[in-house]
């Protein structure tokens, strides 16, 4: 059984203006101790994926439709209490900036004790115990006197070493991470990106890692959905996706990575920026910046198998290693 | 923190000096202080004396000086009325005074604070609307007219509760208060509501901004995530972040509070310092307003200094900027 | 008929108007507001009674409840004080007196202060922190303590509660107008102005001061209504307006002690128009900043 399949999500956001369709039909699904890449650019629909999965959409936003299913378990529509046992126990999440991550007023143990004691009827030493096991595991020297200390103490990478480890507290099926290396250094990241593979292989724990950077899903992720105006566009095996995109999107995603230009070469970019949500074009959502777009992509296309395993939502696919 | 603490200091002395040369002037140079400190039966002759003997005779800097002087001695001058140091009588009174603000606190944060919490976390309900209403009335009424109300509801109409004095009193510390009695209780009880007023209305206003603030939070959203129940980050989480501005505020309110009690205690007849400075303006009591005035001041300073201490006790941000 | 289907352009009063009318609340407080300055204004002619007339008081009609008819023919509707004064009459001309008090200290409070704050904006060094001192010791000191002081050292009287008020008010406006015109005198306007070399005192008032009006006209309204509060907060402790000239706030002080006895009407009445007036203002006001300075919107 996989860890989780999500089947058609919509997340809606009902606001003044008129209604933000954030994610709109979006299905994947990980096995166990498998990592899923969810790329796109900020305002593709890939953190409020990542809320849904958590139940943790805030008003006016809510899930419309679809199913997410945990360990064979639909939770959509699960109560706040039931949803609260899995959150930080089953299903853990990272999020983007260490820095905001924290509580500033509460110190490091309080935090940790606070997640173990949540979900696990035990003495708060041995919460403490596990807390600081906890941080050991991810790398943090001296936890005894760590986590006597405030959040302002730690530098951006330890922090997220601790939100790390706050969210292997309870050795979680699922890890939910949104873009948890974007804050931090380049070397920091290459650290951080390989102890999370390490425990992720260690432990089980099935990945979603939501980022904008494609360098770092290359080297981590097993499968790989790209995102663009709050639908799936590109889907399959990571390695499959990032040698032949068949997506206009995806191809141009790829192109902008730097290191794949040939020296002295321009950098390419998509032209044009992500299309306001709340006016999508009629049709595909890319064809105003896209190449290859004429008056067949009016309609919008389904997100099809063009080869096994392999998903695009394109009427004009490139063909195969092009790129 | 030594360093800060020394400037905070000089700083302090700096507005203390400068209260000091106002007030003295404000008595000494606006009004005649012939006038005021001498019988007005007097023949010249013994006025003559009597200025000589009081010093008026002497430049204005040098009688700043022998003010100041007395004053750092812990003299301000004999009350006419009552014919003992000024200082001691405002002491006496203070007592009172100190009750009552302590007590209006008390009931600001009892209120205020749940109020607050209720209006932050559901923002859009019909409840939260009315508290923020109530709220604005509560900064625009003037407070002596809800002092009568109360007096008139709770006193008059219905008889529930007294509506002047302190009733009884028990010692403690070498002083008598209300607070430890059952009949003190029940007197303090309307002008402790009365003086709370204003502040009930900043504590919401204050609690539901810092409550809407925090909410929206990363690290409250972390929280959530981590699957912490809806009371520890409402009570833990959020409640230790929205304390610092409201534990600030609050005892910067309190040296506001002990000037406007003033007002209160002339409604509900409370023997404080307010109703003392008031009866002392009322028959030209210099010597008593000129020490009140300075009290108050000093009174100031200390508040400020002190809440300074305890907000960098409250931050551990503020703490570690302190010792770098 | 081609000239009607020219799009409307509204002018930015006229936007300011509608908008300002969007909020009922706002309109009840505007129209209450008028009913009670015209009230005031035609105290004279419409009050039943010439209250200060000592020769139509009769002390046999003294503290009649409200509704009675009294020796004269008068019917007493909101009762009448001690001296058999009719309460109604008493409350119309006691708004005048706390009107004139409150906005008279403010809009003195509002001329010092933005002239201090224009100041202290343009001029910048030295005086801007001389200003911005006395500004900060001003506000960290409480208003009513403040006005007790210098009631004491000056005793009663209408034009020393105006100053004292004056004093503690004027602080509100230098800060505001100062962030505003420090703001301002960044802009392309000033700049040629000062190259046009106009004189200071036409690039302060003609071109500063009315671009740093509307939140002056925000302060000014709150602080009508602080102004009236602090003139009857303070007539009531006896240290405001003499007894021959009784505001709202003196005829509260002296129900005081009748309303223990039940009494109330005395205390009451006066209090309740006291309470109106400042409601139906801070309404207005509020609604003003709303509209007038969109960065304030709650």
């Amino acid at each position: 059984m996989n860890t989780l399949e999500v089947k058609n999500l919509c997340t809606h956001f009902f606001t003044r203006a008129g209604v933000v369709k954030a994610v709109d039909g979006v299905s994947f699904s990980i096995g166990r101790g498998k990592v899923l890449g969810l790329v796109g650019e900020s305002g593709s629909g890939k953190t409020v994926t990542g809320f849904s999965i958590l139940g943790l959409v805030d008003p006016p936003g809510r899930i419309v439709s679809g199913e997410i299913r945990f360990k064979g378990q639909n939770i959509v529509g699960l109560g706040e209490e039931e949803l609260r046992r899995l959150r930080g126990n089953r299903i853990a999440m990272i999020f983007q900036d260490p820095m905001m991550t924290l509580n500033p007023v509460l110190r490091v143990d309080t935090q940790m004790i606070e997640t173990v004691l949540a979900h696990d009827n035990c003495s708060r030493e041995e919460a403490r115990q596990r807390s600081r096991d906890a941080l050991g595991m991810v790398g943090i020297p001296s936890p005894d006197e760590r986590l006597k200390s405030y959040p302002h103490q730690f530098s951006g990478g330890m922090r997220q070493r601790v939100a790390i480890a706050i969210a292997l507290l309870h050795r979680p099926d699922l890890i939910v991470a949104d873009e948890p290396t974007t804050a931090l250094d380049v070397t920091i990241q290459g650290q951080i990106l390989a102890e999370v593979q390490k425990l992720a292989t260690n432990l089980g724990t099935s990945l979603v890692w939501i980022t904008h950077d494609l360098s770092v899903v290359a080297g981590l992720a097993d499968e790989i959905a790209v995102m663009y105006a709050g639908r799936v566009v590109e889907q399959g095996e990571v390695n499959t996706v990032l040698d032949g995109p068949y997506h206009p999107y995806t191809h141009g995603l790829i192109g902008s990575v730097p290191s794949r230009n040939k020296r002295g070469e321009p950098l390419r970019q998509i032209p044009g920026m992500t299309p306001s949500l709340l006016s999508l074009p009629a049709g595909c959502a890319f064809k105003t910046r896209c190449t290859r777009a004429d008056a067949a992509c009016e309609t919008m296309p389904d997100l099809a198998e063009l080869s096994p395993g392999h998903l695009a939502r394109c009427v004009h696919p490139h063909q195969g290693a092009e790129a | 923190m030594a360093l800060y603490l020394l400037r905070r200091l000089m700083q302090s002395g700096f507005v203390l000096v400068a209260m000091s040369l106002l007030v003295f002037l404000g008595v000494y140079a606006v009004g005649d202080p012939v006038e005021i400190l001498i019988s007005p039966d007097a023949d010249q002759e013994e006025r003559e004396r009597a200025v000589r003997a009081l010093g008026l005779d002497l430049p204005l800097w040098q009688q700043y000086a022998v003010f100041v002087g007395r004053a750092l001695q812990g003299d301000l001058g004999r009350s006419f009325v009552f014919n003992e140091p000024a200082i001691q009588l405002i002491l006496q009174r203070m007592p009172a005074t100190l009750e009552l603000a302590f007590g209006s606190m008390f009931i600001s944060i009892l209120i205020g604070l749940p109020l607050g919490l209720y209006a932050g976390l559901k923002p859009e309900g019909r409840l939260s609307k009315t508290i923020m209403a109530g709220s604005i009335l509560g900064f625009s009424l003037p407070s002596f007219w809800v002092g009568l109300m109360l007096i008139m509801l709770f006193a008059v109409q219905l008889g529930w509760l007294p509506s002047t004095g302190r009733g009884e009193t028990a010692l403690l510390f070498g002083t008598r208060w209300s607070f430890l009695t059952a009949d003190g209780l029940a007197h303090i009880l309307l002008p402790a509501i009365n003086l709370s007023l204003f502040k009930i209305s900043l504590v919401i206003r204050l609690t539901r901004a810092g409550v809407r603030e925090t909410m929206l939070m990363d690290y409250v959203k972390f929280a959530r995530a981590k699957g912490l129940t809806p009371f520890r980050i409402t009570f833990v989480h959020v409640f230790k972040n929205i304390m610092i501005p409201v534990v600030t505020v609050l005892g910067l309110e309190l040296g506001g509070t002990i000037a406007f009690s003033v007002v209160t205690e002339s409604v509900f007849a409370w023997p404080g310092m307010g109703k003392l400075i008031i009866d002392s303006i009322n028959v030209l009591d210099r010597p008593v307003i000129v020490a009140y005035l300075m009290m108050i001041v000093l009174m100031f300073i200390i508040i400020n200094l002190v809440v300074d201490i305890v907000y960098t006790l409250l931050d551990p941000r503020v703490r570690l900027e302190g010792k770098a | 008929m081609s000239a009607t289907t020219a799009p409307r352009v509204e002018t930015p009063f006229q936007r300011f108007v509608s908008e300002f009318f969007a909020s009922k609340l706002a309109v009840l407080g505007l129209v209450v507001f008028t009913i009670i300055v015209l009230v005031a204004l035609l105290a004279p002619l419409i009050a039943p009674q010439d209250p200060y007339d000592l020769a139509v008081l009769d002390i046999m009609d003294g503290r009649l409840e409200p509704g009675s008819v009294g020796g004269s023919g008068i019917t007493h509707w909101l009762g009448t004080d001690d001296q058999g004064r009719d309460m109604l009459s008493g409350i119309m001309y006691g708004l005048r007196i706390s009107l004139v008090v409150g906005v008279g200290s403010a809009v003195i409070a509002a001329a010092v202060g933005a002239t201090l704050g224009l100041l202290a904006a343009y001029v910048g060094g030295k005086t801007d922190t001389l200003i911005m001192r006395l500004v900060d010791l001003q506000l960290s000191f409480p208003a009513i303590l403040a006005a007790l002081m210098i009631l004491a050292f000056l005793g009663k009287g209408i034009f020393n509660v105006v100053f004292a008020i004056v004093v503690v008010e004027w602080a509100y406006y230098a800060r505001t107008v100062r962030g505003n015109a420090l703001v301002e005198r960044q802009r392309e306007y000033i700049e040629a102005a000062r190259c046009l070399a106009l004189p200071p005192r036409r690039i302060l008032f003609g071109h500063l001061l009315p671009n740093c009006l509307p939140p002056l006209i925000v302060v000014g309204t709150m602080q009508i209504a602080r102004a009236i509060a602090l003139e009857a907060t303070l007539s009531f402790l006896g240290l405001g307006v003499p007894i021959t000239e009784p505001s709202l706030g003196l005829l509260i002080s002296n129900g005081y002690e009748y309303m223990l006895s039940g009494k109330y009407w005395i205390s009451f009445y006066p209090g309740i128009a006291l309470l109106i007036t400042i409601v139906s203002i801070n309404l207005v006001g509020d609604q003003l900043r709303d509209v007038l300075n969109p960065r304030l919107k709650k």
